[in-house]
């Protein structure tokens, strides 16, 4: 781990705080990677009681999200941090909040497996959602490991992976429509399934988010509302300056 | 000092001004310093500094102890010519005036340049002599005009409600917040273009501290100001432009929003986030 960035300060307690909220993030992070698995797990193995797991976590990621904000404003109030500590607080506090959203879009994920795992199993549709699972799965567990390094080498190519995920929404929910042409008593079903996609694919857009979020807290720039070509183009003049 | 590290020094004030968070670009160029350099004896403690300070703006210098931002600001208005050892070399410009230029009276500079210390050093007189004591020297008597002049400086410094019905105190006997507001009323008084301010507030408590800074937002209206700070978030505060100096060089200048949040060079970033220089 490059602890060259958050370390070094004349105030070791300081260096110490900010290592501590590092640690908090990247457990908060752990802990969602994590409920996404038992979601996606409850849901295509129709487990409520792994779902019903997955629900109750999800308070100590809101309780976690609380902790790490109160940390946060505490060294603004204290340390009045600048430069780089700064725009590590500012990007902690977003990475966070995409974190608990995160969380919550997993729980929705466990909600629908409860849902589902009342009416009769049929394997559709479910080698396909655990493909789209594993791929946000990837750009999240990326992007908090980009976040462990404070390196942002990485994060241009793994937004870029965002367009798989938009594809393969797609391609799913042509499917679910079709599906439900097919015959409307399918209808209820599908929709859960439709939800959970819809879940999953957000989980794409936020880890996109954090990794913007990231670039931020590195290079001190905002490119939030780019476009990937644009962000690419960015990350390219960025690393030759 | 190689031509290279001159150019590296040499911070070009219109990509400053171009930089996101300074809204006013038209701003002019007040003070220009080219190529400075200042010995004290043998030893050097300025290295070819290069910059502008724009018009009606305030710009600060930080940097650690013994850096050389106070004798640069000294060099403004001529303070190092009290010192034997020091020798300079290079131009101050004063809207495109050489301070240093033989022709120039040193008196006269001082007048368009005030300068505030950062222990208050009023004169042992009354307060209204004090803030008078400029026209004074200048041979103007009149009761008329020197009470005007009194009471403008005073309103100009946040001190008038607080002095207007004890003008013959003697100055000593105010608190030391109002006594460097007062310092500010007298330095104001003869309307200079340009105010120095070496450590204004730190020997202040922090309710004086900002009234201080309150008084330098106001006064920027009307004056070109240049601070000294150790204290990082006030110059963060009152300041449109920073000016990091290390060991006698000028590392990085840029807009203070910019600096604080994204300095361009490590020695910077290192300085204002607290780390091991």
């Amino acid at each position: 781990m490059d602890n060259s960035k958050i370390g070094q300060h004349i105030s070791g307690q300081f260096n110490k705080e900010l290592e501590d909220i590092r640690n908090k993030v990247l457990n908060m992070g752990g802990l969602v990677e994590r409920q996404i698995d038992l979601a996606v797990k409850a849901f295509i193995n129709g487990d409520s009681e792994i779902a019903e797991q997955v629900i109750k976590q999800d308070n100590r990621i809101d309780a976690m999200e609380m902790d790490i904000d109160l940390e946060c404003t505490q060294i603004l109030a204290l340390r009045q941090p600048a430069a780089f500590d700064l725009r590590l607080i500012i990007a902690v506090i977003k990475i966070i909040s995409e974190i608990e959203i995160i969380g919550d879009l997993a729980e929705r994920i466990a909600k629908m497996a409860i849902r589902i795992s009342d009416a009769e199993a049929n394997g559709y549709q479910f080698y396909e959602l655990q493909h789209m699972a594993d791929l946000v799965k990837d750009m999240l567990h990326g992007a908090l490991d980009s976040f462990a390094r404070m390196n942002i080498d990485e994060v241009a190519e793994i937004t870029g992976r965002d367009e798989n995920v938009d594809r393969e929404y797609d391609s799913i929910i042509r499917q679910l429509i079709t599906h439900m042409m097919e015959d409307p008593r399918n209808i209820t079903r599908t929709l859960n399934v439709l939800w959970t996609v819809r879940a999953m694919e957000r989980i794409g857009d936020h880890a996109c988010y954090i990794c913007n979020h990231l670039i931020y807290m590195i290079k001190g720039e905002d490119v939030r509302h780019l476009n990937q070509a644009e962000l690419e183009k960015k990350m390219k003049d960025q690393l030759l300056s | 000092m190689t031509a290279q590290q001159v150019r590296t020094h040499a911070i070009d004030m219109s990509s400053v001004l171009r930089n996101k968070g300074t809204q006013d670009t038209r701003s002019e160029t007040c003070i220009k310093v080219e190529n400075l350099n200042l010995f004290y004896g043998e030893k050097q403690a300025l290295h070819s500094i290069n910059m502008e300070m724009p018009k009606k703006k305030v710009t600060a210098y930080i940097g650690p102890s013994g850096c050389g931002k106070s004798t640069l600001l000294r060099c403004i208005n001529r303070m190092n010519d009290l010192v034997d050892s020091a020798k300079i070399e290079g131009k101050i410009l004063l809207d495109n005036e050489n301070i240093y230029d033989k022709s120039i009276n040193v008196a006269a500079l001082r007048r368009r340049v005030g300068m505030v210390f950062q222990k208050p050093n009023p004169f042992p007189k009354s307060i209204f002599e004090n803030v008078a004591y400029g026209l004074r020297i200048q041979g103007v008597n009149d009761k008329r005009i020197l009470e005007e002049t009194v009471e403008n400086a005073l309103r100009g410094a946040a001190l008038w409600d607080e002095m207007k019905d004890r003008l013959n105190d003697n100055a000593l006997g105010i608190s030391g917040g109002q006594q460097q507001r007062l310092v500010i009323a007298r330095a104001i008084a003869i309307e200079p273009e340009v105010l120095l301010l070496d450590e204004p507030a730190s020997a202040l408590d922090p309710i004086s501290t900002l009234k201080i800074e309150e008084l330098i937002n106001e006064l920027k209206e009307k004056y070109t100001i240049i601070i000294v700070t150790h204290n990082m978030q006030q110059a963060a505060r009152v300041s449109d432009y920073t000016a990091f100096m290390y060991m006698g060089e000028l590392i990085e200048m840029g807009s203070t929003s910019q600096l604080f949040t994204n300095p361009t060079k490590k020695q910077t970033e290192d300085y204002i986030t607290g780390r091991y220089g």
